[in-house]
């Protein structure tokens, strides 16, 4: 038990400290603006990836509608501050609520459904949404909503993104993360254990929906207008690249490929098509030659960095 | 009271009637076999048991509840079983392939899950004691970190039996559980079966087509040919019944020495 | 009752197109149990070999049309040996999100390669307005090129499939790959045929509708793909005839949603009658249900 919460401790000042330094950095402008945006891009892309790789990752449900989601959290938190004026940390937690409902109201009839089909059902879900916001008046249809207040700061996006990683991590390390894993592995022997499957599908899927929409509320603050062109199935593509470039079932992967892709994007952001070659060319050549994306299944451990040899995995206590 | 009883169980596939009125009465404690040429309709009843399969008609009452269509209720109830063609999770260790049989006892809820403080730590800790004792038994605990998959078969049939013993069941279908083992392998598994038979008070059922283990092991075996139950009876009057034979063999006639070579091990 | 018949006319002459390319899906998946989410954008190439065909070298309606045929039937059973083959025996994500990332390598390559902006068409055929029955049906002639040409290859494929040996194989092989194999049946070559004959479709859809709509871009194949794959989803993926029937159904659909509703909703109703159809008969109004044997 010491032992654990030892470990907990040293977690919690590593966060602190790598916080730290990136405020001194950005407060004395050795990283300017610039940096601060695509820093604050980073740590949304990293709630997006993580929270999709809970639903294709770890428990094998194929969604390419998490641009739905995204903009789900995205409106409903703008209308939480723009239009009622209610403080900022009410409509992130709003915004992760209505994606998550969003996400039981989609999943339930369209978990059935497995592989391509439910790929193609969520693509589905996720235009509808999108058609939806476009007809909205209320929300500003196709011109979109502006005059959203910048609320979003790289510290909220950094807690934010922390708390994502920690809470999604934890219930992987759970009884429950469990089920969903063995759901990926095999549905049958899963049901056979006393699983119910549909349950767990609908839980992982609604889990990320949550998160989806907590990284749209943030992002809908930080641009100070949203469209639903924004939140196309594009999007959701993009998404899933950085899922499987970081390996679907890997949260350090998804976490690494999600800060190198922010990066790409910067880097290439007057070159839209060109980025969407390279990621292409990414998504081909990682399904031939490497599936399993940067880091497979495995996890970034301390332990396993400090203790060489030692047998460790990601389900067992860290 | 029995607690299972099969009572006119028939399923048909399309044109195929694939049971005939089956009937099957379980003893609580009891280990009984169910044996039959392939094809004779022996997973089907273990699929129609588990809830996997819905019966065209009959009834399949367990410990005096009837069971239900979903497979995950009916493991709740006490029903466990391993598969004919193994369906571990490969690719995960062989510890977790147990811990997630254990499931269905979790101590702990979804909230402290997430926010991982006493009661999870408490859950999680005793859910790795339970699972390495079971584990233990059936000599795989120094295997715990490997991949299933890395298992040698034999040892992966026994991790599945492990596996349907976390859930805690009352009755275990045993789907060919010798099925590739060696008469030593077989014999151990033998003593096994009989050992978490009474040391953990539960009822088994199970499907095999090793001879020697049936015959040794069971105290009641049922015999299937073509979708119905053509004999029923102890390891002794089943040896002897002429439509066994005639099953197994074909409609030929048949002398001592046949009869003797079904006695010894098919 | 003459905007009804308008728009019913409109209805079937983009269904026609719809039709074209939801065959190309439908076999694919058919025979390799794959949605090749780059189909679409072999449409796409189809119509742009149309219009430099047309435009640059001019040729006429039947060779352009022939080239592009031509040109999209390659790049398809091209893109089916480079990115597809090798992940055949994978798991069915993997080949996905492959088809994912190929599609956007067409489009964005095509933005780079030929420029995001939208081209017109040259007028091969100029317009004529036919009436029957006293201007109560009133048709062009591009729409009457729409049906005739769709007619042909209908019926065309209805013949390679039922009347020809590679047809046979093409059966034998969406039914069970390994049996056909082990009849003896070449799997590559067939998939690599289907392929081809899919993708010569897409090609001839996106020739008419440069020619129908006039104008294509990079990005044209995004849209109709998606729709021509739900209508192929709804006759019953897999099923050629349920490909066609489908088509023509969304295509209706579509152009009735347009003329009598708003046109915003156009590409909502589409997906709607996706879910619809996924959630009620996800085999398709064609198909058949299968058990899983455990």
């Amino acid at each position: 038990m010491k032992q654990i919460l030892k470990n907990r401790l040293l977690i919690f000042i590593g966060l602190f400290a790598i916080y730290g330094i990136i405020q001194i950095l950005l407060s004395t402008s050795i990283l300017n603006d610039y940096y601060e945006i695509n820093i604050v891009l980073m740590g949304i892309n990293i709630i997006l990836a993580v929270s999709l790789n809970l639903i294709n990752g770890f428990t094998g449900q194929f969604s390419l509608g998490h641009a739905g989601f995204m903009s789900i959290g995205a409106y409903t938190s703008a209308i939480i501050t723009y239009k009622l004026g209610l403080p900022f940390p009410l409509a992130i937690l709003v915004g992760g609520i209505a994606a998550g409902i969003a996400g039981i109201l989609i999943g339930i009839p369209s978990l059935r459904l497995k592989g391509d089909y439910l790929a193609i059902t969520t693509l589905g879900f996720g235009e509808i949404i999108r058609v939806i916001f476009l007809n909205t008046e209320y929300v500003g249809g196709a011109s979109g909503l502006s005059g959203i207040p910048k609320y979003t700061n790289w510290t909220w996006v950094f807690w934010m993104a922390v708390i994502t990683i920690v809470l999604i991590r934890n219930f992987i390390n759970s009884s429950y993360g469990r089920c969903c894993v063995a759901i990926r592995e095999d549905e049958t022997a899963a049901e056979s254990m006393g699983i119910n499957t549909t349950f767990y599908k609908t839980l992982a899927f609604t889990i990320g929906a949550f998160f989806a929409g907590i990284g749209g509320a943030l992002y809908a603050h930080n641009f100070y207008i949203i469209q639903p062109e924004t939140f196309n199935f594009m999007k959701s593509f993009d998404i899933l690249t950085m899922v499987v470039l970081g390996g679907l079932g890997s949260i350090t992967g998804s976490i690494l490929s999600a800060i190198f892709l922010t990066f790409v994007y910067a880097v290439l952001q007057d070159y839209a098509a060109l980025r969407m070659v390279i990621y292409s060319l990414l998504l081909i050549v990682v399904m031939l030659f490497r599936p399993e994306g940067l880091m497979g299944t495995k996890e970034f451990s301390l332990k396993k960095l400090f203790k060489k040899g030692e047998k460790s995995n990601e389900f067992t206590l860290n | 009271m029995s607690l299972l009883s099969i009572k006119d169980l028939s399923i048909d596939f399309g044109g195929i009637r694939a049971l005939i009125d089956v009937n099957i009465e379980l003893e609580k404690g009891s280990l009984t076999g169910l044996i039959g040429p392939n094809g004779a309709g022996k997973s089907t009843v273990f699929n129609i048991i588990t809830g996997i399969y819905k019966p065209t008609s009959g009834k399949v009452i367990f410990d005096g509840k009837s069971i239900s269509q979903k497979p995950y209720n009916n493991t709740k109830l006490g029903i466990a079983r391993t598969f004919q063609n193994i369906r571990l999770f490969k690719n995960l260790t062989v510890l977790d392939n147990v811990k997630i049989a254990q499931h269905i006892h979790v101590q702990y809820g979804l909230f402290s899950s997430f926010l991982q403080y006493k009661k999870y730590l408490d859950g999680e800790k005793s859910q790795n004691i339970e699972a390495m004792n079971l584990l233990k038994i059936f000599n795989l605990d120094k295997h715990a970190y490997n991949l299933a998959k890395n298992l040698p078969y034999g040892e992966q049939r026994r991790l599945e039996i492990a596996r349907a013993l976390a859930t805690k069941p009352k009755l275990l279908l045993l789907d060919e559980p010798a099925a590739g083992m060696n008469p030593q392998e077989t014999k151990e598994l033998t003593d096994t079966i009989r050992f978490i038979r009474d040391k953990f008070d539960i009822t088994i059922l199970l499907i095999e087509h090793d001879m020697s283990l049936v015959m040794d092991l069971c105290e009641d075996i049922y015999v299937m040919n073509y979708g119905k139950i053509i004999a029923h009876g102890t390891p002794d009057e089943i040896k002897r019944n002429p439509e066994v034979i005639a099953a197994y063999l074909g409609e030929e006639d048949i002398d001592e020495k046949e009869i003797l070579s079904i006695e010894g091990g098919a | 009752m003459k905007t009804f018949i308008e728009q019913l006319i409109n209805g079937l002459s983009l269904g026609s197109i719809y039709a074209l390319i939801a065959l190309g899906y439908t076999m694919v998946y058919g025979i390799m149990k794959l949605i090749n989410f780059a189909h679409g954008d072999i449409y796409m190439v189809g119509a742009f070999t149309g219009f430099f065909a047309s435009t640059y070298f001019h040729l006429g309606f039947i060779p352009s049309l022939l080239l592009a045929m031509l040109v999209s039937l390659i790049l398809g059973v091209t893109i089916e040996r480079v990115a597809y083959r090798p992940l055949r025996d994978k798991s069915k994500i993997s080949i996905l999100i492959t088809a994912i990332g190929v599609s956007l390598l067409l489009e964005n390559g095509g933005i780079i390669l030929l420029s995001p902006q939208v081209r017109t068409y040259p007028q091969i055929f100029k317009q004529h307005m036919y009436s029957f029955f006293n201007g109560i049906i009133t048709i062009s002639n591009q729409q009457i090129v729409i049906f005739v040409v769709s007619i042909i290859m209908m019926v065309g494929l209805q013949i390679i499939i039922y009347k020809t040996k590679i047809g046979k194989a093409m059966r034998a092989v969406s039914t069970d790959a390994d049996a056909a194999k082990l009849m003896g049946v070449n799997v590559d070559r067939t998939v690599s045929f289907t392929f081809a004959i899919g993708s010569a479709l897409a090609a001839v859809a996106g020739v008419l509708v440069g020619i129908y709509y006039n104008s294509i871009d990079p990005l044209m194949g995004i849209m109709p793909g998606l729709k021509a794959f739900i209508a192929a989803v709804l006759g019953g993926i897999g099923i050629i005839p349920g490909a066609m029937v489908g088509g023509l159904l969304m295509g209706v659909i579509e152009a009735l949603v347009s003329g009598y509703g708003s046109s915003l909703y156009r590409d909502g109703v589409s997906f709607a009658i996706l879910i619809i159809i996924l959630l009620i008969k996800p085999t398709g109004l064609f198909g058949k249900n299968v058990r899983e044997k455990v």
